[in-house]
């Protein structure tokens, strides 16, 4: 009746190779490793960039150990991290040539020893958390509020060009909280501005108030356009982040989305925090200006003579350019930057929208100067480059610009991202803030992983004493539990966590449960006076609808933990939900089929050794 | 070897009222003194900046404390965490200050200006870890810690009424919110600090205690079905004494494992820990010897097992017997 047929054997044998597997990586522990990644949009780096670094450290007299092409870079395993920083050197000299404007973000980064099938396999070690292995945690509230209040005031704006252009008179436009009144005398001309309204500005919704000649349209932002707009402004936020991080030189940032306002960043192993603040709130500024032209003033300029008012920028092929000091527009009249296509020739090209002041302005200085080229210009840490200089062919009115012309697909999209994401889209704050030392992440492991290994041998001796072979069986299903949970969170990529590991000696401190309650039940079927084999069966049978009772009522509180939870919370949740699922498995059906390889082909057994069973005295004499 | 050596099963029942009495004032005391002294919250809760730095020596906190006053703070909290060597530093939230900082670039530097105060009249510190929790964030980490507790109590509830009985669902919550109670009674009387890892170790203990009554009602309901003519305190004993050791060693092991952490873990686990230890030791307490009387006076009967209930009086058990 012990008996398991073929494929269950093979079923536990086959999960604990594939948890064995997944779990070897973690012993490999991790080699130093130099990360290349790009610092521009318009720069790729992919299998074209491998000759060059391959070059320039066999020429550093550096040996790798290994390399490899990932979607956000090259990555260079090395033997030590000694040579890493080599490695780091010649290759941070060789790729960016001006240090001052550097293409390449050289970072140095770990990656995971185990050997190249392993890895192949998808089977990597858990992800460390920033608690484990140092770093920067930020959250960042972005303020939706102010954006949407400037964005109204733009509307507003809008609203007077749009109704001046129309020839509807007004008597005013003033934004009063989260609406926008317009006042007028009669209701005829406020019925035409409505007419203009729903036709020209379908983004705001719109209800009429007050009466006699006291009559005024209340407008505000359809509920889509805000959520779109909320959108918009997080979506610009990440990107910008994204740019500026880049600078940092941090391996594998986390950049992400929280909830409907926030941003999550981690920065994995940076410790220098004010620098990484004051990336992060800093204002990239954009700026429209005329670049003069006047022949020979360039020229003039490259030997060293300025003329005045005029500036000198490199374009970003690095080709000098010279610009008038004064500032035609500046990046917050940008509303959005989107690339596509010219509509008649079908070239690449990047759509820019300006609001009405922005519009208006462009206007006059586009009538005034057909045939002059002009400068967009990105500004960041008192740096200026010139993103585009596009020849204006004709007067632009309406807001809405087109630049043109030599451009592919990429650089159009590129230069849309770069316009987009020179600024936030909205201001933002932090409001959680986690730093943690080098030191105290690898003490963190440490200590986790004392804990859980005092506390597994502990119990491990309690359980062979008390049940003899039974707690042998029961200690390797816990044995085989903790290595089908580090496997699953390998294979998941899971954070870890302090809290998650935890976690993990916690499960396992209440894995054993299932098992105490099989062993103290078949002990109690032989108390009975049943067989051996009969008690085996019994027990773990009438043992199971406990175990998942209790197992069902953990894993409730650990889903409510998963939900409601936060940062170090939501770590522990998931490894103690993971872990009461891996417990299950592994107590009933592992130490199950261990009990069968061992007892089950007896035929006449007799005894079986799960410690003394002890009979009340009147019932031993039967 | 055998631990238990029972020959008969032990009065539990006998004593009910002794142990509910007992239960209702260590309740009490609890409810007191978290009325009273009120929870230690720690900075994830109240919003606020704390600093934990390193010294090469044994940290002179008054240095410190100095430090920190010349850089302008006044409402701060210093104390060695761990070591000697090891200092934290609890700044709470200051609306006011908080936005003339963030009025620079809207972000919040206090970890670097303690830093730089202590470089100034602390020096030698090195900065081991800063968490900065906003106001904000603090209050909805506050409302999800409320919102996990009730997801969880009201979660475990439906399933015990669900998989048995009302009676025991309703015991099962009682005992194990005493547990809970009895925690943060701890917490509140020792002032120790009670963090986010902290209210997971409570959750956790919840759902794990809660096994114990579910090991408990359990057998009580298979002795209900397969043995006749017991009453029910004696069912009740019958079934606590037959799973006692299975208790015992089961919240042995896990003790141990909290044990190791609460040695091994460091100060980040040790809160964390206690709470689990405090939980374990009334856990088995509570869901054998509070649970039980409880279902017993909330009238469990052998009716509401083996036949259909026709009688719903719960006033009425098998033989009228409730002490």
């Amino acid at each position: 009746m012990n008996r398991y047929p073929l494929w269950k054997y093979i079923t536990v044998a086959v999960a604990l190779l594939i948890g064995f597997i997944y779990t070897l990586p973690n012993f490999f522990g991790e080699a130093p490793a130099v990360q290349v990644s790009s610092n521009r949009a318009t720069l790729k780096v992919d299998v074209g960039t491998l000759p060059r670094v391959e070059q320039v450290l066999s020429q550093a007299l550096v040996s790798m150990d290994g390399v490899f092409v990932e979607p956000n870079g090259i990555k260079v395993r090395l033997k030590d991290s000694e040579t890493q920083l080599k490695a780091k050197d010649a290759l941070e000299q060789a790729l960016n040539p001006d240090p001052r404007n550097p293409d390449y973000v050289v970072a140095l980064n770990l990656l995971t020893a185990s050997p190249k099938w392993l890895t192949d396999m998808g089977a990597l070690p858990m992800y460390l958390g920033l608690d484990l292995r140092g770093g920067v945690h930020f959250l960042l509230q972005v303020d939706m509020p102010g954006a949407v209040l400037k964005r109204l005031d733009s509307v507003g704006a809008d609203l007077r060009t749009l109704l001046r252009d129309a020839n509807v008179r007004h008597g005013g436009i003033n934004r009063d909280g989260d609406r926008i009144l317009i006042n007028f005398r009669d209701a005829e001309t406020l019925d035409k501005a409505r007419a203009v309204l729903a036709k020209e500005m379908t983004d705001l919704q719109v209800v009429e108030q007050g009466a006699g000649s006291n009559l005024r349209l209340a407008a505000t932002l359809r509920p889509e356009a805000l959520v779109k707009l909320r959108e918009y402004a997080l979506k610009q936020n990440i990107n910008t982040l994204h740019n500026r991080i880049n600078e940092l030189g941090v391996s594998e940032p986390v950049i992400a989305q929280q909830g409907a306002d926030r941003i999550v960043v981690q920065l994995p192993g940076v410790q220098d925090t004010a620098k990484a603040k004051d990336i992060l709130g800093r204002t990239a500024t954009l700026e429209i200006r005329m670049v003069d032209d006047t022949p020979g003033a360039l020229e003039g300029a490259l030997a060293g003579q300025v003329p005045f008012g005029a500036e000198l920028y490199n374009d970003r092929d690095g080709r000098p350019l010279l610009v008038k000091k004064q500032v035609v527009l500046t990046g917050e009249r940008l509303t959005d930057a989107q690339p596509g296509f010219d509509g008649q020739t079908h070239e690449p090209a990047v759509h820019l929208t300006l609001d009405s002041a922005g519009a208006r302005i462009f206007r006059d200085v586009t009538r005034e100067s057909v045939g002059k080229r002009m400068a967009i210009l990105l500004i960041e840490k008192g740096r200026g480059e010139v993103v585009t200089a596009p020849v204006i062919r004709a007067e632009i009115g309406g807001g809405r610009v087109q630049i043109s012309g030599r451009m592919t697909t990429q650089e159009a999209s590129d230069t849309a991202l770069l316009l987009r994401a020179g600024s936030l889209a909205a201001p933002m704050e932090i409001v959680e803030e986690r730093t943690v030392g080098p030191s105290l992440g690898a003490e963190n492991i440490k200590k986790g992983f004392d804990s859980t290994l005092w506390g597994f041998v502990a119990i491990a001796v309690f359980m062979v004493i008390y049940y003899q072979i039974f707690g042998v069986i029961s200690t390797l299903a816990l044995a085989a539990n903790l290595l089908f949970l580090v496997a699953l969170l390998s294979m998941l990529q899971a954070t870890l966590t302090l809290p998650g590991i935890a976690a993990i000696a916690l499960t396992l401190g209440m894995a054993i449960d299932a098992n105490v309650l099989i062993n103290e039940r078949i002990r109690e079927e032989l108390r009975n006076g049943m067989p051996p084999q009969a008690a085996i069966s019994a027990g773990y049978d009438r043992a199971f609808d406990t175990i998942l009772d209790s197992n069902i009522t953990t894993l409730i509180a650990g889903l409510a933990l998963l939900i409601f939870g936060s940062g170090p919370v939501r770590g522990f949740a998931m490894v103690h939900c993971l872990g009461i699922l891996t417990s299950i498995f592994s107590a009933v059906v592992v130490s199950r089929s261990l009990v069968n390889l061992v007892y089950g082909r007896q035929k006449k057994l007799t005894q079986v050794s799960i410690g003394q069973v002890w009979k009340p005295e009147n019932e031993q004499g039967k | 070897m055998e631990l238990f050596r029972i020959k008969k099963d032990i009065p539990f029942m006998r004593h009910a009222l002794v142990f509910n009495i007992i239960s209702l004032v260590t309740f009490v005391l609890a409810v007191f003194f978290l009325a009273t002294r009120g929870l230690n919250l720690s900075v994830e809760f109240t919003g606020g900046t704390l600093v934990e730095v390193n010294y090469e020596q044994p940290a002179d906190l008054e240095k410190v404390r100095s430090a920190l006053g010349n850089a302008g703070y006044t409402d701060f909290a210093v104390q060695n965490f761990g070591s000697a060597r090891d200092v934290l530093i609890r700044i709470p939230l200051k609306l006011d200050t908080q936005e003339d900082e963030g009025a620079e670039k809207g972000i919040a530097r206090q970890g670097e200006q303690v830093m730089a105060a202590l470089d100034k009249d602390a020096a030698g510190a090195s900065l081991r870890r800063v968490e900065f929790v906003g106001p904000q964030v603090g209050k909805e980490l506050a409302e999800n810690g409320a919102l996990a507790l009730l997801v969880v109590i009201v979660g475990i509830m439906v399933y015990l009424a669900f998989r048995f009985e009302w009676r025991f669902s309703v015991s099962a919550i009682i005992a194990n919110l005493h547990d809970v109670i009895i925690i943060l009674g701890f917490f509140a009387f020792f002032r120790w600090e009670f963090s986010l890892s902290v209210l997971a170790a409570v959750l956790a203990v919840l759902g794990y205690s809660v096994n114990e009554s579910v090991v408990v009602f359990d057998r009580v309901r298979e002795t209900f079905k397969k043995v006749r003519g017991m009453s029910t305190p004696q069912v009740l004993d019958h079934a606590i004494t037959s799973t006692i050791s299975r208790t015992v060693i089961t919240h042995g092991s896990t003790q141990v494992m909290v044990l190791s952490m609460l040695i091994f873990g460091g100060e980040t686990l040790y809160y964390f820990s206690l709470a689990l230890t405090i939980g374990i030791c009334f856990g088995i307490y509570s869901s054998v010897l509070v649970a039980s009387p409880l279902v017993m006076w909330l009238g469990v009967s052998r009716e509401q097992f083996v036949k259909p209930p026709k009688a719903k009086d719960p006033n009425v058990s098998e033989d009228g017997a409730c002490v």
